[in-house]
């Protein structure tokens, strides 16, 4: 069976890639590419793709997708499919699930639910320490095996230097990548939201900037000290820039991420104690937002990633300081980063080396391309079409997002998934 | 008004407003027989998720004033701890015809959001760090009662500002009537400069103090403050006596303030820690003056609230 995409705008990062023209799949994987393929026969299906973007599925490293143990706010299957709505034909998910993945045998679990029900390829993270609780490594070797591609304790920072230095030096052993929640939890003690003006205003214990920034600069001069890189997670604040143009010049292996987010809402959001807007790190200052611009346009973050942490009304619709941290993005990630496009900050090539080339370059992974003969994950997306944000668009479990009843431009249109299409 | 959750959405005519009422309803409270049956046939729901001496005989009495019935629970901690959310809760109770609700909560910002779920009005009668408004509008009223006026006095703070919900209502209520505050206390315990940012509602009209005298100098009316020591989970202060003989007002600050300023505390008092107890024998202390007006500022809430419905 053959696809015919025509007459989109096709990029890829990996092959430098952006022509006005034909793609053709066949079977399932890519078959080529040229400004005008003519093909001829029967048992061909043609894409009119006039006006639209056409590139590789994104890869996203940084989503929760709940289960095993949270099933109720997220599965491998609703979570997956929300990324498929999204573009999203990869994504990495986080072990703080219930039992938390530190074990050879949660992975394996995690990969069988994957391959029985999701939509789109999962690679599974798993702790760093045995039960996410910073005091003993993990198994690193078995879980290699099991299938895992990169450790995280995410959610939580590994607080104790000694331990994170042995964690990243055996690391080294496997080829396996360090992701790090850059949080310290003292300085972050019992906080709800960014420390500033809102948080006086609402009589809420604030996280400051300092408690990003410190657990920062201490995993850059881990990463200078062991030679292992380190991925920084979800940058919030102005305060990390200067480190990490420091680390840049040093030559410090590492790679920084931030969220959409990070770069479209502030602090303002939780006003009316509203709890769609909790996330950790917590929404900062229109200056911090700014910021994290910056260093998106600099390279300085070379990582978008969604953070997807679905929470359903019973984390949510409770008292703001019981109410879970994290919001819903997989789905929304590439519209939303489109508007880094449209503000001129980065063209539409380097965005999509952010989504897709440079997520898949800290997992150690091919990112899907363009390439003839790999297997087809293309997404074909409308950057025009505008939309609002509501419940029945959203195919998470949980609609947790302060997009809500707001009007977003960018949409995914279709997605091909090796043999299979998929239309929206 | 639709509800009384923080002194922060108030405007000076409606704080006005409450305090002229407050000070017609005093004499109510004069009365022989000091009861009207303006709320008869209202239920009042009292929810105190913390524990609460003044404020919740305060409200009851106030209550009771205007003839309406009362329906109180009192517990500690949230209602999660059995299983049951705080807005099951109070939707069960709300099923039993309650026409105004009052809660006090551990967590900021517990008003806010049941206000916004409930279609009664609510009332904030402290809610974790954040306000604690008919607080403060007692205390404007005492202040005004002795003083005359609100306007260009100055009044100071002290102690544990960060951790205590009257500080923020009271910074914000007295700058709106036209007051300036200076705060003062431990350095770690006042705002940060971005949060001073929010707390300055008129330019120039707060301060915050490293030093006591700067705070206490020539000041109208000083407000002692309790440390909130259940609030911190973690050691703020190194030790009680560290604290009384560095934040505690006694009589060597008298010569500080102006004459005759007067002498507030929200209450419970640490005697001893934030007060000496010489300061107990100031002719000036009106903290029972402040229990007494407590009635009448929320008889006057209660009155703004469901009049008319």
């Amino acid at each position: 069976m053959r696809i015919l995409l025509k007459k989109g705008r096709l990029l890829d990062p990996t092959l430098g890639l952006d022509l006005v023209g034909d793609l053709l799949i066949e079977d399932g994987k890519i078959k080529g590419f040229g400004r005008e393929i003519i093909v001829s026969g029967e048992d061909i299906e043609v894409i009119d793709c006039h006006g639209k973007l056409v590139f590789p599925g994104v890869v996203d490293i940084h989503v929760h997708l709940r289960e095993p143990g949270e099933e109720w706010k997220e599965d491998i299957e609703s979570g997956t499919r929300a990324a498929l709505y999204g573009g999203v034909l990869r994504v990495a998910c986080m072990p703080n699930t219930k039992p938390v993945n530190d074990s050879p045998e949660v992975t394996a679990y995690i990969l069988k639910r994957a391959r029985e029900r999701a939509w789109v390829t999962v690679y599974p993270i798993a702790c760093i320490t045995k039960g996410q609780e910073g005091k003993e490594l993990t198994e690193f070797g078995r879980l290699k095996k099991a299938g895992v591609v990169a450790l995280s304790d995410d959610g939580k920072w590994v607080a104790n230097s000694a331990l994170m230095k042995r964690a990243m030096l055996y690391a080294k052993n496997f080829d396996l990548p360090i992701i790090s929640h850059c949080e310290d939890p003292t300085l972050s003690y019992k906080g709800q939201i960014n420390e500033g003006i809102i948080s006086a205003k609402l009589g809420l214990k604030g996280i400051p900037p300092s408690a990003e920034t410190i657990a920062v600069l201490r995993d850059l001069v881990l990463a200078k000290e062991t030679g292992t890189s380190v991925h920084l997670a979800h940058l919030s604040v102005k305060e990390n820039l200067p480190f990490l143009r420091w680390a840049k010049e040093e030559g410090i292996p590492f790679t920084a991420e931030t969220c959409p987010h990070y770069f479209t809402f502030t602090e303002k959001e939780v006003e009316g104690y509203n709890t769609l807007a909790k996330v950790n790190p917590p929404l900062r200052m229109e200056e911090d937002l700014e910021a994290i611009k910056l260093a998106l346009k600099e390279g300085l973050i070379e990582v978008i990633a969604s953070d997807h942490a679905p929470h359903s009304p019973l984390e949510k619709e409770v008292e703001f300081e019981l109410a879970s941290f994290g919001m819903i993005g997989v789905q929304f990630l590439l519209p939303l980063s489109f508007n880094l496009v449209r503000e001129g900050l980065l063209s539409e090539l380097k965005l999509l080396e952010y989504l897709i080339n440079n997520p898949a370059k800290v997992l150690k992974i091919e990112p899907p391309s363009f390439k003839e003969g790999v297997k087809a994950e293309v997404c074909v997306f409308d950057p025009e079409e505008r939309y609002t944000v509501t419940e029945d668009l959203i195919q998470s479990k949980s609609k947790n997002t302060p997009l809500l009843g707001r009007e977003i431009q960018g949409k995914i249109k279709t997605v091909i998934v090796g043999e299979k299409r998929f239309d929206f | 008004m639709k509800h009384l959750l923080d002194i922060y959405s108030l405007s000076s005519e409606t704080i006005k407003e409450i305090l002229d009422l407050a000070e017609n309803l005093k004499e109510v409270l004069e009365r022989p027989i000091p009861k009207v049956p303006t709320l008869r046939g209202k239920l009042i729901l009292l929810l105190f998720y913390e524990p609460s001496t003044r404020t919740k005989f305060s409200f009851e009495r106030a209550c009771k004033v205007l003839s309406a019935d009362t329906l109180s629970f009192s517990t500690k901690g949230s209602s999660l701890e059995k299983g049951e959310t705080i807005l099951d809760t109070i939707k069960t109770l709300y099923a039993l015809g309650v026409n105004l609700l009052i809660i006090r909560h551990s967590l900021s910002g517990t008003p806010h959001f049941l206000a916004k779920h409930l279609k009664i009005p609510v009332v904030n009668a402290g809610d974790g760090i954040h306000e604690h408004p008919t607080q403060a509008l007692l205390d404007m009223l005492t202040v005004r009662e002795k003083l005359g006026t609100l306007s260009d006095l100055k009044v100071a703070i002290v102690g544990d500002i960060k951790h205590s919900r009257v500080a923020h209502s009271d910074i914000l209520g007295f700058q709106k009537m036209g007051a300036k505050v200076y705060v003062t206390g431990p350095a770690h315990l006042l705002p940060d400069p971005k949060e001073a940012e929010f707390f300055e509602v008129r330019k120039g009209c707060f301060k915050v103090c490293y030093k006591m005298e700067e705070a206490l100098k020539e000041a109208d009316v000083v407000i002692a403050l309790r440390i909130q020591r259940e609030r911190h989970g973690e050691p703020y202060i190194p030790t009680l006596q560290e604290y009384a003989e560095n934040f505690g007002l006694s009589p060597k600050h008298l010569e500080l303030i102006k004459e005759k300023a007067l002498l507030m505390h929200p209450g419970p008092i640490n005697w001893g820690v934030e007060l000496s107890y010489e300061m107990e024998q100031y002719p000036f202390q009106v903290i029972l003056d402040q229990v007494k007006n407590g009635v009448a500022i929320r008889m006057a809430i209660l009155l703004k609230l469901l009049s008319g419905d």
